[in-house]
Protein backbone atom coordinates (compact mmCIF):
# COMPACT_ATOMS: atom_id res chain seq x y z
CA UNK A 1 0.00 0.00 0.00
CA UNK A 2 1.45 3.31 -1.02
CA UNK A 3 0.35 6.76 -0.01
CA UNK A 4 -1.34 7.16 -3.42
CA UNK A 5 -3.51 4.09 -2.71
CA UNK A 6 -4.38 5.53 0.69
CA UNK A 7 -5.50 8.76 -0.97
CA UNK A 8 -7.83 6.77 -3.24
CA UNK A 9 -9.15 4.88 -0.24
CA UNK A 10 -9.76 8.12 1.69
CA UNK A 11 -11.66 9.49 -1.31
CA UNK A 12 -13.82 6.35 -1.40
CA UNK A 13 -14.60 6.51 2.32
CA UNK A 14 -15.12 10.23 2.78
CA UNK A 15 -16.36 11.27 -0.67
CA UNK A 16 -17.03 14.99 -0.89
CA UNK A 17 -15.54 15.64 2.54
CA UNK A 18 -12.17 15.28 0.89
CA UNK A 19 -12.11 18.61 -0.93
CA UNK A 20 -9.02 18.10 -3.02
CA UNK A 21 -6.02 15.84 -3.41
CA UNK A 22 -2.71 16.89 -4.86
CA UNK A 23 0.26 14.88 -5.97
CA UNK A 24 3.49 16.80 -6.38
CA UNK A 25 6.70 14.92 -7.16
CA UNK A 26 5.40 11.82 -5.42
CA UNK A 27 4.18 13.68 -2.33
CA UNK A 28 0.53 13.13 -1.52
CA UNK A 29 -1.58 15.90 -0.03
CA UNK A 30 -5.18 15.57 1.09
CA UNK A 31 -7.36 18.62 1.72
CA UNK A 32 -10.04 17.71 4.25
CA UNK A 33 -13.05 19.60 5.51
CA UNK A 34 -12.42 20.88 9.02
CA UNK A 35 -15.57 19.13 10.28
CA UNK A 36 -14.32 15.70 9.21
CA UNK A 37 -10.61 16.35 9.77
CA UNK A 38 -10.50 14.25 12.91
CA UNK A 39 -12.26 11.35 11.19
CA UNK A 40 -9.81 11.48 8.30
CA UNK A 41 -6.85 11.50 10.66
CA UNK A 42 -8.35 8.68 12.73
CA UNK A 43 -8.81 6.61 9.56
CA UNK A 44 -5.18 7.24 8.64
CA UNK A 45 -3.99 6.36 12.11
CA UNK A 46 -6.13 3.30 12.82
CA UNK A 47 -6.72 1.67 9.43
CA UNK A 48 -4.08 2.94 7.04
CA UNK A 49 -1.09 2.54 9.34
CA UNK A 50 0.15 6.09 9.76
CA UNK A 51 1.58 5.52 13.20
CA UNK A 52 3.58 8.68 13.56
CA UNK A 53 2.89 12.38 13.34
CA UNK A 54 6.02 14.06 12.03
CA UNK A 55 4.84 17.63 12.34
CA UNK A 56 1.79 19.79 12.75
CA UNK A 57 2.16 23.27 11.38
CA UNK A 58 -0.04 26.09 10.22
CA UNK A 59 -0.15 28.66 7.46
CA UNK A 60 -1.54 32.18 7.65
CA UNK A 61 -3.13 33.16 4.32
CA UNK A 62 -3.55 36.73 5.47
CA UNK A 63 -6.34 38.43 3.54
CA UNK A 64 -7.98 35.19 2.43
CA UNK A 65 -11.06 33.61 3.90
CA UNK A 66 -10.75 31.22 5.67
CA UNK A 67 -7.57 32.71 6.95
CA UNK A 68 -5.60 29.79 8.39
CA UNK A 69 -4.64 26.31 7.36
CA UNK A 70 -3.40 23.50 9.58
CA UNK A 71 -1.00 21.00 8.06
CA UNK A 72 -0.43 17.48 9.39
CA UNK A 73 2.60 15.54 8.24
CA UNK A 74 2.05 11.89 9.05
CA UNK A 75 3.99 8.79 8.14
CA UNK A 76 4.15 5.09 8.80
CA UNK A 77 7.05 3.47 10.54
CA UNK A 78 7.19 0.25 8.48
CA UNK A 79 7.33 1.24 4.81
CA UNK A 80 7.97 4.96 5.11
CA UNK A 81 4.85 6.19 3.34
CA UNK A 82 4.20 9.82 3.93
CA UNK A 83 0.95 11.76 3.78
CA UNK A 84 0.13 15.41 4.23
CA UNK A 85 -3.34 16.37 5.45
CA UNK A 86 -4.48 19.98 5.28
CA UNK A 87 -7.60 21.73 6.51
CA UNK A 88 -8.68 25.34 6.26
CA UNK A 89 -9.54 27.09 9.53
CA UNK A 90 -11.37 30.39 9.87
CA UNK A 91 -10.38 32.86 12.56
CA UNK A 92 -13.18 31.95 14.95
CA UNK A 93 -12.99 28.18 14.41
CA UNK A 94 -11.46 25.51 16.60
CA UNK A 95 -9.54 22.48 15.39
CA UNK A 96 -10.25 19.09 16.97
CA UNK A 97 -7.17 17.82 18.74
CA UNK A 98 -5.18 14.88 17.41
CA UNK A 99 -3.66 14.03 20.79
CA UNK A 100 -6.09 11.11 21.16
CA UNK A 101 -4.60 9.61 17.96
CA UNK A 102 -0.93 10.46 18.40
CA UNK A 103 0.48 11.40 21.81
CA UNK A 104 3.19 13.26 19.95
CA UNK A 105 0.67 15.76 18.64
CA UNK A 106 0.57 17.44 22.05
CA UNK A 107 3.54 19.79 21.75
CA UNK A 108 3.01 20.40 18.03
CA UNK A 109 -0.50 21.64 18.69
CA UNK A 110 0.72 23.79 21.53
CA UNK A 111 3.26 25.38 19.20
CA UNK A 112 0.61 26.10 16.59
CA UNK A 113 -1.55 27.62 19.30
CA UNK A 114 1.34 29.68 20.64
CA UNK A 115 2.62 31.02 17.34
CA UNK A 116 -0.58 31.31 15.28
CA UNK A 117 -3.34 31.44 17.86
CA UNK A 118 -5.36 28.52 16.50
CA UNK A 119 -7.12 26.78 19.41
CA UNK A 120 -7.37 22.99 19.59
CA UNK A 121 -10.53 21.55 21.07
CA UNK A 122 -10.02 18.70 23.51
CA UNK A 123 -6.30 19.25 23.98
CA UNK A 124 -5.29 18.13 27.49
CA UNK A 125 -2.90 21.00 28.17
CA UNK A 126 -3.38 23.82 25.71
CA UNK A 127 -1.03 26.55 26.84
CA UNK A 128 1.85 28.41 25.25
CA UNK A 129 5.01 26.40 24.70
CA UNK A 130 7.61 28.92 23.51
CA UNK A 131 6.36 32.30 24.67
CA UNK A 132 5.15 32.72 28.24
CA UNK A 133 1.57 32.47 29.43
CA UNK A 134 0.10 35.95 29.23
CA UNK A 135 2.05 37.14 26.18
CA UNK A 136 -0.67 39.01 24.30
CA UNK A 137 0.29 38.37 20.65
CA UNK A 138 0.65 35.51 18.16
CA UNK A 139 4.03 36.20 16.59
CA UNK A 140 3.90 34.13 13.41
CA UNK A 141 0.74 35.75 12.09
CA UNK A 142 1.34 37.78 8.97
CA UNK A 143 0.02 40.98 10.52
CA UNK A 144 2.52 40.76 13.38
CA UNK A 145 5.71 42.72 12.65
CA UNK A 146 9.03 40.86 12.84
CA UNK A 147 10.35 43.62 15.11
CA UNK A 148 7.74 42.70 17.69
CA UNK A 149 5.36 44.77 19.75
CA UNK A 150 5.94 46.10 23.25
CA UNK A 151 4.37 44.17 26.11
CA UNK A 152 5.02 43.86 29.79
CA UNK A 153 4.14 41.28 32.42
CA UNK A 154 5.76 42.38 35.67
CA UNK A 155 8.07 39.71 37.15
CA UNK A 156 7.52 37.41 34.17
CA UNK A 157 8.81 38.97 30.98
CA UNK A 158 8.64 42.05 28.82
CA UNK A 159 9.17 42.63 25.12
CA UNK A 160 10.30 45.60 23.09
CA UNK A 161 10.57 46.60 19.46
CA UNK A 162 13.76 45.54 17.70
CA UNK A 163 15.50 48.14 15.53
CA UNK A 164 15.28 46.93 11.95
CA UNK A 165 16.79 49.96 10.17
CA UNK A 166 14.19 49.93 7.45
CA UNK A 167 14.07 46.16 7.23
CA UNK A 168 13.21 43.34 7.38
CA UNK A 169 14.51 42.10 4.08
CA UNK A 170 11.74 40.38 2.19
CA UNK A 171 11.43 38.75 -1.17
CA UNK A 172 8.78 39.41 -3.78
CA UNK A 173 8.76 36.87 -6.56
CA UNK A 174 8.35 38.07 -10.13
CA UNK A 175 10.34 41.29 -9.84
CA UNK A 176 12.35 42.34 -12.86
CA UNK A 177 15.67 42.81 -11.12
CA UNK A 178 17.24 42.08 -7.75
CA UNK A 179 16.28 45.47 -6.34
CA UNK A 180 12.61 44.80 -7.04
CA UNK A 181 12.74 41.12 -6.10
CA UNK A 182 14.37 41.80 -2.76
CA UNK A 183 13.13 45.11 -1.44
CA UNK A 184 14.34 46.45 1.86
CA UNK A 185 10.98 45.96 3.46
CA UNK A 186 7.29 45.48 2.87
CA UNK A 187 4.90 47.57 4.87
CA UNK A 188 1.91 45.90 6.53
CA UNK A 189 -0.81 48.22 7.88
CA UNK B 1 66.05 41.87 49.22
CA UNK B 2 66.12 38.38 50.65
CA UNK B 3 69.16 37.29 52.57
CA UNK B 4 69.68 33.62 53.33
CA UNK B 5 69.00 32.81 56.97
CA UNK B 6 71.65 30.80 58.74
CA UNK B 7 69.78 30.39 61.98
CA UNK B 8 66.63 28.25 61.72
CA UNK B 9 65.96 28.00 65.45
CA UNK B 10 65.14 31.63 66.17
CA UNK B 11 62.05 32.58 64.24
CA UNK B 12 61.21 35.83 66.06
CA UNK B 13 63.20 37.67 63.46
CA UNK B 14 62.87 36.28 59.96
CA UNK B 15 64.81 38.13 57.36
CA UNK B 16 62.77 36.41 54.63
CA UNK B 17 59.52 37.98 55.83
CA UNK B 18 61.04 41.32 56.70
CA UNK B 19 62.68 41.46 53.35
CA UNK B 20 59.37 40.97 51.51
CA UNK B 21 57.51 43.98 52.87
CA UNK B 22 55.73 46.08 50.29
CA UNK B 23 54.44 49.62 50.65
CA UNK B 24 51.36 50.44 48.58
CA UNK B 25 47.95 52.07 48.63
CA UNK B 26 45.06 50.01 50.04
CA UNK B 27 43.10 50.58 46.84
CA UNK B 28 45.88 49.27 44.69
CA UNK B 29 46.35 46.22 46.90
CA UNK B 30 42.62 45.41 46.99
CA UNK B 31 42.23 45.87 43.25
CA UNK B 32 45.30 43.76 42.61
CA UNK B 33 43.73 40.94 44.59
CA UNK B 34 40.32 41.38 43.01
CA UNK B 35 41.48 41.46 39.44
CA UNK B 36 43.59 38.34 39.82
CA UNK B 37 40.84 36.21 41.29
CA UNK B 38 37.81 37.02 39.17
CA UNK B 39 35.36 34.20 39.62
CA UNK B 40 33.11 34.04 36.58
CA UNK B 41 29.41 33.26 36.60
CA UNK B 42 29.02 31.55 33.22
CA UNK B 43 25.70 32.58 31.73
CA UNK B 44 25.87 30.25 28.76
CA UNK B 45 22.82 30.88 26.59
CA UNK B 46 23.90 29.90 23.09
CA UNK B 47 26.91 28.96 20.97
CA UNK B 48 29.15 31.56 22.69
CA UNK B 49 29.04 29.24 25.69
CA UNK B 50 31.03 26.66 23.71
CA UNK B 51 33.81 29.20 23.23
CA UNK B 52 33.53 30.10 26.91
CA UNK B 53 34.07 26.44 27.78
CA UNK B 54 37.03 26.28 25.43
CA UNK B 55 38.47 29.37 27.11
CA UNK B 56 38.21 27.68 30.48
CA UNK B 57 39.79 24.44 29.35
CA UNK B 58 43.44 23.60 29.02
CA UNK B 59 44.29 24.91 25.56
CA UNK B 60 43.43 28.53 26.41
CA UNK B 61 43.27 28.19 30.19
CA UNK B 62 41.96 31.25 31.96
CA UNK B 63 43.32 29.85 35.20
CA UNK B 64 46.46 31.73 34.16
CA UNK B 65 44.48 34.83 35.11
CA UNK B 66 42.93 33.40 38.26
CA UNK B 67 39.55 33.02 36.56
CA UNK B 68 39.20 29.27 36.37
CA UNK B 69 36.75 29.05 39.25
CA UNK B 70 33.49 28.99 37.31
CA UNK B 71 30.78 29.40 39.89
CA UNK B 72 27.28 28.32 39.07
CA UNK B 73 26.13 30.10 42.18
CA UNK B 74 25.72 33.86 41.73
CA UNK B 75 26.43 34.40 45.44
CA UNK B 76 30.03 33.34 44.96
CA UNK B 77 30.90 34.97 41.67
CA UNK B 78 32.39 38.30 40.63
CA UNK B 79 31.93 38.59 36.90
CA UNK B 80 28.83 37.66 34.93
CA UNK B 81 29.80 36.49 31.45
CA UNK B 82 26.64 36.72 29.36
CA UNK B 83 27.55 34.42 26.50
CA UNK B 84 24.77 34.02 23.99
CA UNK B 85 21.37 35.18 22.82
CA UNK B 86 19.23 36.64 25.57
CA UNK B 87 15.62 35.98 24.74
CA UNK B 88 12.91 37.99 26.42
CA UNK B 89 11.83 34.81 28.16
CA UNK B 90 15.29 34.50 29.71
CA UNK B 91 15.95 38.20 30.24
CA UNK B 92 14.52 38.60 33.72
CA UNK B 93 16.22 35.39 34.86
CA UNK B 94 19.59 36.87 33.83
CA UNK B 95 18.70 40.09 35.62
CA UNK B 96 17.79 38.15 38.72
CA UNK B 97 21.10 36.31 38.71
CA UNK B 98 22.85 39.66 38.37
CA UNK B 99 20.90 41.01 41.34
CA UNK B 100 21.90 37.99 43.42
CA UNK B 101 25.60 38.56 42.83
CA UNK B 102 27.31 40.39 45.71
CA UNK B 103 29.37 43.47 45.04
CA UNK B 104 31.95 44.05 43.69
CA UNK B 105 30.66 42.63 40.42
CA UNK B 106 31.23 43.15 36.74
CA UNK B 107 29.47 42.12 33.58
CA UNK B 108 30.93 41.00 30.28
CA UNK B 109 28.69 40.92 27.21
CA UNK B 110 30.26 38.17 25.14
CA UNK B 111 29.49 38.16 21.43
CA UNK B 112 27.15 40.02 19.11
CA UNK B 113 23.89 38.73 20.62
CA UNK B 114 24.61 39.66 24.22
CA UNK B 115 25.97 43.03 23.09
CA UNK B 116 23.24 44.09 20.69
CA UNK B 117 20.87 41.26 19.84
CA UNK B 118 23.17 40.28 17.01
CA UNK B 119 21.48 38.83 13.99
CA UNK B 120 18.28 38.23 15.93
CA UNK B 121 16.36 41.40 15.16
CA UNK B 122 13.12 39.84 16.24
CA UNK B 123 10.19 39.92 18.59
CA UNK B 124 11.72 37.26 20.82
CA UNK B 125 15.22 38.55 21.55
CA UNK B 126 16.40 41.27 23.93
CA UNK B 127 18.45 43.73 21.88
CA UNK B 128 21.52 43.73 24.11
CA UNK B 129 21.89 42.77 27.76
CA UNK B 130 22.87 46.39 28.52
CA UNK B 131 19.17 47.21 28.45
CA UNK B 132 18.95 45.43 31.81
CA UNK B 133 22.44 45.22 33.29
CA UNK B 134 25.36 47.70 33.26
CA UNK B 135 28.00 46.13 31.01
CA UNK B 136 31.73 46.68 31.59
CA UNK B 137 33.19 44.97 28.56
CA UNK B 138 31.66 44.18 25.18
CA UNK B 139 33.36 41.49 23.12
CA UNK B 140 32.71 41.42 19.40
CA UNK B 141 32.47 38.22 17.40
CA UNK B 142 29.88 35.65 16.47
CA UNK B 143 30.99 33.81 18.47
CA UNK B 144 34.24 35.42 19.67
CA UNK B 145 37.27 33.18 19.73
CA UNK B 146 38.67 32.28 23.15
CA UNK B 147 41.52 34.75 22.56
CA UNK B 148 38.94 37.51 22.18
CA UNK B 149 37.27 36.54 25.45
CA UNK B 150 40.63 36.45 27.18
CA UNK B 151 41.45 39.89 25.80
CA UNK B 152 38.10 41.16 27.02
CA UNK B 153 38.78 39.79 30.48
CA UNK B 154 42.25 41.36 30.45
CA UNK B 155 40.61 44.66 29.53
CA UNK B 156 38.32 44.14 32.50
CA UNK B 157 41.37 43.57 34.71
CA UNK B 158 42.80 46.86 33.42
CA UNK B 159 39.53 48.56 34.25
CA UNK B 160 39.46 47.13 37.76
CA UNK B 161 43.02 48.40 38.35
CA UNK B 162 41.90 51.95 37.75
CA UNK B 163 38.73 51.85 39.82
CA UNK B 164 38.20 53.09 43.36
CA UNK B 165 37.77 49.93 45.41
CA UNK B 166 34.73 51.21 47.31
CA UNK B 167 33.18 54.16 45.52
CA UNK B 168 33.29 52.53 42.09
CA UNK B 169 32.92 48.89 42.99
CA UNK B 170 30.31 49.00 45.76
CA UNK B 171 27.80 51.42 44.30
CA UNK B 172 24.74 49.53 45.51
CA UNK B 173 26.14 49.43 49.03
CA UNK B 174 26.86 53.17 48.95
CA UNK B 175 23.35 53.84 47.66
CA UNK B 176 21.93 51.83 50.55
CA UNK B 177 23.79 53.62 53.32
CA UNK B 178 23.43 57.14 51.92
Amino acid sequence: MSAADDVTKLREVFGAKILKTVEFRGEQTVYAELGSLHDVLAKCRNDLGYEMVVDISSVDHFGDDPRFEVVYEICSLDDSKHLRVKAAVAEDEKVPTATDLWAGADWHEREVYDMMGIPFEGHPNLKRILMWEGYPFYPLRKDFPLAGRPSDMPDVAFTGVAPLEGGPFVTCSGGEDTVRREPRSRAID
Amino acid sequence: MVSPSTNTLHTSYDSKIEGNLIFTRVDAAINWMRKNSLWPMPMGLACCAIELMATASSRFDISRFGMEVMRFSPRQSDVLIVSGTVTYKMALAVKRIWDQMPEPKWCVAMGACASSGGMFRSYAVLQGIDKLIPVDVYISGCPPRPEALIEGLMKLQKKIEGEHSTMDQKKEFIDQIS
